[in-house]
């Protein structure tokens, strides 16, 4: 009976605990205007962000801990896709113009997105250069060079950079996300890859990379904007401030982006 | 018998599940631009890649998987069992899984890879590793289909043959193989259907060049948010050639049944 009793009454405890966060949770819901500034308030917020921001967004989302941030990191076009078909994000960044350009002709996303890093292409061989790759040129002839495909942005960068180079790649696959580029090098399975520098930096030991000349000149700016469609208008906000915020700007810098 | 009406009920919610999806798929397809849109070269060379691609590996899994599937359904031990087993795991396992178990066996530094490597013999970012990706997630179809054919026919055809002075690669030729003729075509269906799909393991273990590795699905995939008519275009073929895949497998079993009860 004693028993019973304890379990009831932990029963209770754990009921009354759960009626509590209930009520938290809805003060939250009801708005930042509605909470007392006292208590801490937790807000989320949905962000789509291109591949290779992952190491680096995952960082940002840790300095704030009243924001509690849900990622999905793919290709910048796919972000778009999804969010074209009714994807619940609150904010967009892409790794080029381009197509954060679609999303705002879409009217997706807010206009007059903020430029918050840049980035270049970089290429990448497995450590110890088993293929003997000394740059964009005749060293790729008959080895396996990775890609992105052109309509994505790290693709878009790497047909930049051939051109100018004056060489004609010879992929042996067109990747769709920069980081399976880098998987396929950083395993081995190719001879050398086009990433981007951060995508480089990331992956630490198991690549090397090769500086490329005129890289500068093509590099791709990363935008950031609130999705139309978002009920989370004041979140979305909250994020990018963090994102360009001196402390977010420090980690881009860690991770090898550069300013805008 | 008559089923309870309320039945109906769960049943239609069933098919509107089902149905829903593709018609709201085809209802989107620019029907006026799809010979267009088709006869782009990419989607040529994505068509034409998969079909070859396809055939190769519904001969393969014939070839090698047939034989299996005659043997596992006569035998009981428990390394039948284990071998059962073992080859229906590509049918569960996420594609994703089947590319990477792929990979590292196979890829330039794996298990079997490696030492191939040395001789020359690479397979990642090749048509082959197409086919095997494809042989590897569609065989066990075939596989299990013809095993459960074979164990529901019985031997007794056979028997009778042996009886009669047949070799057993006579008996084979001449009595099983006729007799499981319409599961073998079924299952085949399903395995050049199942090929025709594959995905997941193609873009980890093959990646995807056009004209190389770049099958219609990751044609579809890459086209999505390029140029969605083409994709839509794209999809209306995989979904024709699934349908009529499944019609003649339902045909086909259809006929086993009726010569089974006759």
């Amino acid at each position: 009976m004693t028993q019973e009793h304890g379990l009831w009454a932990r029963g209770t405890r754990a009921l009354g605990g759960m009626l509590a966060l209930t009520v938290a949770l809805g003060g939250c819901a009801a708005g930042p205007a509605a909470s007392s500034p006292t208590r801490a308030e937790k807000q989320t917020v949905t962000v789509f962000a291109a591949a290779s921001l992952t190491a680096a967004f995952t960082e940002i989302a840790e300095l704030d801990p009243n924001l509690e941030v849900r990622y999905t990191f793919d290709g910048s076009p796919t972000l778009v896709d999804q969010i074209k078909g009714g994807a619940p994000a609150d904010v967009l960044a892409t790794a080029d113009q381009a197509t954060m350009t679609k999303a705002l002709d879409a009217q997706l996303v807010q206009p007059d997105p903020t430029m918050f890093a840049t980035n270049v292409g970089v290429l990448i061989v497995p450590q110890g250069n088993p293929g003997g790759i000394t740059g964009l040129d005749a060293s790729l002839d008959g080895k396996k060079l990775v890609m992105c495909a052109p309509a994505v942005p790290c693709g878009a960068v790497a047909v930049n950079l051939a051109k100018e180079a004056g060489v004609t790649l010879k992929p042996v696959s067109e990747e769709q996300k920069v980081t399976d580029v880098r998987g396929k090098v950083a395993s081995g399975e190719a001879d050398a890859g086009i990433v981007f520098s951060t995508d480089a930096k990331a992956a630490g030991d198991v690549v090397e990379t090769l500086e490329l000349a005129g890289a500068a000149n093509h590099a791709t700016r990363y935008p950031i904007s609130p999705v139309t469609a978002s009920q989370n208008q004041a979140a979305a906000q909250a994020f990018i401030d963090l994102v360009t915020s001196a402390k977010g700007r420090a980690v881009l810098t860690e991770y090898g982006f550069g300013t805008p | 018998m008559s089923l309870p009406r309320w039945l109906l009920l769960p049943a239609g919610l069933a098919v509107a599940f089902v149905a829903l999806p593709l018609l709201g798929l085809l209802v989107r397809v620019p029907f006026a631009d799809v010979p267009t849109l088709l006869s782009s070269r990419s989607s040529l060379d994505a068509l034409g890649l998969s079909l070859l691609t396809c055939l190769i590996a519904t001969a393969i899994s014939l070839l090698i998987g047939l034989p299996l599937a005659l043997v596992l359904a006569r035998s009981d031990g428990r390394l039948a069992g284990v071998v059962r087993t073992l080859v229906t795991i590509p049918m569960v396992l996420p594609p994703v899984v089947a590319g990477l178990a792929l990979l590292i066996t196979f890829g330039r530094r794996g298990v079997l890879g490696a030492p191939l490597s040395v001789l020359g013999i690479e397979v990642g970012f090749t048509t082959i590793a197409v086919v095997m990706a494809q042989v590897f997630v569609a065989m066990p179809f075939l596989i299990t289909s013809v095993e459960g054919a074979v164990r529901a026919s019985g031997s007794g055809y056979e028997g009778a043959a042996a009886t009669l002075g047949a070799s057993p690669t006579h008996a084979l030729r001449r009595v099983t193989i006729p007799l499981l003729a319409p599961s073998i075509a079924s299952g085949a269906a399903l395995t050049f259907a199942r090929a025709l799909g594959e995905f997941g393991a193609t873009i980890t273990f093959a990646g995807s060049l056009q004209g190389t590795t770049r099958t219609l699905p990751l044609e579809i995939y890459m086209l999505r948010e390029l140029d969605t008519d083409s994709a839509l275009a794209l999809s209306l073929v995989l979904i024709v050639v699934a349908g009529l895949t499944v019609a003649v497998t339902g045909w086909f079993s259809r006929r086993t049944v009726r010569r089974g009860i006759s």
